[in-house]
């Protein structure tokens, strides 16, 4: 409750603020345009770390929901007895429990599909090329080993795919690279935090004579620190705000999310996620805050 | 007001102060003197707790200053007006703000009104200078600022660390008589100098002890100044 207390303190310090106090440490443009630049650039990239976290979070959920659902049977047959075992195929999934809808792919969704390797206006008709039936399954979803064992002895030319082994390894490089962005956004706030420590320690220590004197006349450490505090976190404040506008800014401008490369071009953020950067200037201003703060304490404690 | 019973410093090895016996009772004024690198500054330090004695009991205001918290300091500080040979300001400041930072310090800054700041100004005879900068006063003026600074809180305890060291005979002198009349006012004063001029001509104005610091240790001085 204490450390609450203080923290809400600190905070209504921090806005109120204090003129003459913040007046004590001399305008240095110096340090000041340094630690607003880092703070933007910091921001600029936090925002393609999260774009990145929640892009790739979203590719991890689709993959392991919507193909979680979904199967493919494969039907290699010599030209005479494709048609019969497409037929045998249907007939089985029709008769199997467990089953929401079967389609059979047809020669222009199959024609697009190998369009990227083979070009456009392929004579899908002259080539050997398998019939996909696609499956989609109920939540329970059918019993696979006897799927699988009834359509060996009704279409031999037939071969079921659950996905399950190309997905698992697409799931876990998704999650893990949503795992890399939020460990960038870390790493981002830790190299904010080390940099606005340095640049505070600086701004401390040529401001040596201004602390002596307050020493002098009577100032508490936390008056000394709070003209330090504010002005560092007034400028990481306002450096991620603008670091953060121009990341969305980028992020708007990226290319629309399409078919062909879904996805890199589906980076960018979706829906009530475009509110989620707006947190990006509040955090590294709470982070300059305790970072100077730190600093400040930590050098003053070291001055007689 | 300030209490020493064997109090001592040590720095690096090398004994500075050493067996320092001294009460300084209130409203009292002692000059302290002293070759230089004598320790009459790392006397003063002590004083104010800017140093902390290696050795023995320092009293100040009632307080013994070994386990001192920060905050603690700060307070007493408050207490004592200090003014250095190299008196510091904040450049970027002008002399009112200057001035006025020890109550800025202390949340009082509203206790003191324009009036009385005014008188206390015109004290010092710096009324013409409230918007000038630090670095824009001649050392007199500068010096004098540093004494309203110092006493602008109404400290108990004055410290004056060669005040005179950089000025003019005449401007010596005037710093000397404002001392004098804080003295007269009910201050404790203690000035450090190595001026023995300073001190003839002062104890013929007040009643001055002074105290003489040899072999690292203090002295009270006899009349042979």
């Amino acid at each position: 409750m204490n450390r609450f207390s203080a923290l809400i303190n600190n905070i209504r310090d921090l806005l109120q603020g204090d003129l003459t106090a913040d007046s004590v440490v001399p305008p240095s443009g110096y340090t000041a345009n340094l630690t607003t630049f880092t703070a933007g650039a910091m921001a600029f990239l936090a925002v393609f770390a999260l774009a990145l976290s929640l892009a790739t979070g979203r590719l991890a959920d689709r993959w392991s929901d919507e193909l979680a659902r979904t199967t493919t049977i494969r039907i290699s047959a010599p030209e005479g007895q494709m048609q019969a075992q497409l037929d045998a195929v249907i007939n089985v999934l029709n008769t199997t429990s467990g089953i929401e809808s079967s389609s059979v792919m047809s020669d222009d969704a199959q024609r697009r599909l190998l369009e990227p390797w083979f070009g456009p206006d392929l004579p899908l008709e002259t080539l050997p090329i398998p019939r996909l039936v696609e499956v989609i399954e109920k939540d329970d979803g059918p019993d696979m080993e006897g799927l699988r064992l009834r359509l060996s002895a009704e279409a031999p030319g037939a071969v079921l795919d659950d996905h399950t082994r190309w997905r698992r390894p697409l799931v876990n490089a998704a999650q893990r690279l949503r795992s890399l962005g939020t460990f960038s956004i870390l790493l981002i706030m830790g190299a904010t935090a080390a940099m606005i420590t340095l640049a505070a320690q600086s701004a401390l220590a040529a401001n040596g004579q201004v602390i002596s004197v307050l020493r002098l006349v009577g100032a508490r450490d936390v008056y000394i620190a709070r003209a330090f505090v504010r002005r560092f976190t007034v400028r990481a404040l306002l450096g991620a705000a603008i670091g953060t506008g121009l990341g969305m800014t980028a992020m708007v401008f990226l290319p629309s999310a399409a078919e062909e490369g879904a996805f890199l071009t589906g980076l960018g953020f979706q829906g009530w996620h475009w509110l989620i950067p707006a947190l990006i200037p509040p955090l590294a201003a709470i982070v300059a805050f305790w970072a100077t703060r730190g600093a400040a304490l930590r050098a003053l404690a070291r001055i007689s | 007001m300030l209490h020493l019973q064997e109090a001592g410093f040590s720095y690096g090895g090398r004994e500075i102060l050493s067996g320092v016996n001294l009460d300084v009772a209130p409203g009292s004024f002692y000059f302290l003197t002293g070759p230089s690198g004598a320790g009459k500054t790392t006397f003063l330090r002590l004083c104010y707790q800017a140093l902390m004695p290696t050795k023995g009991v320092v009293r100040i205001l009632d307080r013994d200053v070994r386990g001192l918290h920060r905050e603690d300091i700060a307070q007493i500080r408050r207490r004592i007006g200090v003014v250095h040979q190299d008196c510091q300001f904040v450049d970027h400041m002008n002399m009112e703000d200057n001035i006025r930072m020890p109550l800025q310090v202390s949340g009082r800054n509203t206790e003191l009104d324009d009036r009385s700041f005014q008188d206390l100004i015109s004290w010092v005879g710096l009324s013409a200078h409230m918007s000038a900068l630090p670095p824009e006063l001649s050392s007199g003026e500068r010096q004098r600022a540093a004494l309203a600074r110092a006493v602008v809180m109404s400290p108990d305890l004055i410290l004056a660390d060669e005040p005179t060291g950089n000025l003019d005979w005449e401007m010596a002198q005037k710093i000397l008589t404002l001392l004098i009349e804080l003295n007269k006012m009910g201050k404790t004063v203690i000035v450090a100098t190595h001026d023995l001029q300073l001190i003839r001509t002062a104890k013929s104005k007040v009643a001055a002890r002074v105290l003489r610091l040899a072999n690292n240790n203090i002295q009270l001085a006899g009349a042979d100044l």
